[in-house]
């Protein structure tokens, strides 16, 4: 029993740990669910890495690194939005577009300076050890701030994933809550990467409520299925971190894309065992 | 009381690409309109405009007194139907439910006529078994069921639907009639697009489309073997009985360009 818990009762960092991360599964769990509801996995993906450069940025100019990172994203939405609305180009070709040239810019400014070493490491696998009271209370805050966002917007943002000419006939001007939604995809994104960094928190958007979309009925169910997921893949990817000395962020999104496949694989056997499918395949 | 659609000199199309011209339909409150015609021959553009999804090219649409678009809880719509809409963890009742998101708006609470107006809704398209169901479990002709519940939950005083008997078995199609019968009889009015003729025959006006406007009035004037031919390229014969009039379909289009000579192919609608 002691092996499961004293890593988190008798050090201080672990405990810090464990909340910060079972607070980013909860933040993950909302925006992931509208993410791959909506099917919006490339730009969530590209908002993870083309943070990059804004924080790079921001760390050059002795600013704090979350700034650098909103500047990011808010430059990643605005530019998506202005290439797709002012071409004929799709989305996916503009978020691609934006994606590699916000990452090479974010290579360029590291490869400027002698002092980002340490610092590119921590952006892009994240220090989820080194988390003090503010940062907790950051994620605390943004965690509330989602979630309210959640429940206030659960009807456009449904209807936007089900069909966005639904959601303008029945007044909820889809173009418009998109790029809310896609906003609160961006603050998770930012106020996430400080735990696991900006390449691991896509893992935690995408993996928990994939799995989550596997099992439930519900939208509610599916994000509350996420959150389970993602807290549990934070406690063992910290235990296994703890106790083999392994990279804590990678541990846990490696748990956590686990999940996702333990889940699909379930899934398959069941549907193969189920009587409908025998009877249908015999 | 103002006109459920009133258009004028209107022209409809994306950009700047006009697909229809010169459309001109008054439809009063308790009347049915059927848009028919060939594969983007105009139907759905002209309903997306009705809509206030795309704007009008050219000319004016006024919809229940007002700019298309604004009427949100007074007007419901069955659009082609969104890929990822039989994908998602929803349940039947989930789907109706959003019938009434247009009146609730973003927080106010369902209150017991909503939640009577969905049941309703399940209840007379013959789904109500099947409201716990997930979505993406129902079939193609069951899913239209759900579309077609969530229609008659929004109780709008217009209904546009793009063709709204789409998937459905007969029952289906008999609880179809029936919705759009009492939406009707409440005086609201509806707009399709269809290429069923039968049901073309049972509405109060029917704009005959291809590409251009073929053909205008009520049924009788619109659905004749002449307009037929000249917008689908098939020869109809009508035949009337009594109580209803049969078309008979003659001649397919380039039947003659068969190397082999056949029978006229006969297949008949009736209403």
């Amino acid at each position: 029993m002691t092996w499961f818990v004293t890593p988190f009762t008798d050090n201080t960092f672990m405990m810090r740990a464990l909340l910060a991360g079972v607070l980013v599964s909860l933040l993950c769990a909302v925006a992931g669910t509208f993410v791959v509801l909506r099917g919006l996995a490339f730009i969530g993906d590209a908002l993870a890495h083309g943070v990059l450069p804004g924080v790079a940025g921001a760390l050059l100019l002795g600013a704090p690194g979350i700034v650098g990172a909103a500047v990011g994203s808010a430059v990643m939405i605005v530019g998506v939005s202005a290439i797709t609305h002012r071409t004929r180009l799709s989305s996916d070709t503009a978020i691609g577009l934006l994606f590699v040239g916000m990452l090479a810019l974010g290579v360029i400014i590291v490869s400027r300076s002698n002092s980002f070493n340490g610092d590119i490491i921590r952006i892009l696998f994240g220090e989820i050890l080194g988390i003090d009271s503010s940062d907790l209370l950051l994620l605390l805050g943004a965690t509330v701030v989602i979630a309210a966002l959640a429940v206030v917007f659960a009807r456009p943002f449904l209807l936007l994933c089900f069909d966005p000419e639904q959601a303008d006939v029945a007044g909820f001007r889809a173009s418009r809550y998109h790029v809310v939604m896609l906003a609160m995809v961006a603050t998770t994104v930012v106020v996430s990467f400080q735990a696991v960094g900006t390449l691991l928190v896509f893992g935690m958007l995408i993996a928990p409520a994939g799995a989550g979309a596997l099992l439930a009925r519900r939208v509610t169910a599916m994000m509350a299925w996420a959150a389970g997921l993602g807290a549990a893949s934070v406690y063992i990817g910290l235990l296994l971190s703890y106790h083999f000395d392994l990279a804590a962020g990678a541990s846990i999104v490696f748990v956590t894309v686990c999940m996702f496949f333990v889940v699909l694989t379930a899934q398959v056997i069941r549907t193969a065992n189920s009587p409908g499918t025998s009877a249908a395949s015999a | 009381m103002s006109a459920a659609v009133e258009c004028a000199h209107l022209s409809v199309g994306y950009g700047q690409h006009a697909v229809v011209e010169g459309i001109d339909v008054v439809l009063e409150p308790g009347q049915a309109l059927a848009l028919v015609g060939t594969n983007g021959s105009g139907k759905s553009t002209l309903l997306k405009t009705i809509m206030g999804l795309i704007d009008p090219i050219a000319g004016t649409c006024r919809v229940l007194g007002g700019q298309p678009g604004t009427q949100h809880a007074r007007v419901a719509y069955l659009g082609q139907a969104h890929p990822s809409r039989s994908v998602l963890p929803l349940q039947a009742l989930d789907v109706v439910k959003m019938g009434r998101y247009a009146s609730l708006g973003l927080l106010r609470r369902a209150g017991a006529r909503d939640r009577t107006l969905v049941r309703d809704a399940l209840e007379q398209m013959g789904i109500g078994h099947l409201a716990t169901a997930p979505l993406r479990s129902l079939s193609g002709g069951q899913q239209q069921r759900v579309f077609l519940a969530q229609v008659a939950a929004r109780e709008g005083d217009l209904l546009v639907l793009d063709e709204p008997t789409a998937g459905l078995d007969l029952s289906g199609a008999a609880a179809y009639h029936d919705l759009v019968s009492k939406a009707l009889a409440r005086g609201a009015s509806v707009v399709t697009a269809t290429h069923d003729i039968a049901d073309a025959q049972t509405c109060d006006q029917v704009v005959l489309l291809a590409g251009r406007i073929v053909a205008q009035g009520t049924p009788q004037q619109v659905l004749t073997a002449d307009h037929l031919l000249d917008a689908f390229g098939i020869v109809l014969q009508s035949v009337e009985h009594q109580s209803h009039r049969d078309l008979i379909i003659t001649e397919l289009p380039h039947a003659h360009d068969h190397e082999h000579g056949h029978e006229h192919d006969q297949g008949h609608r009736h209403d």
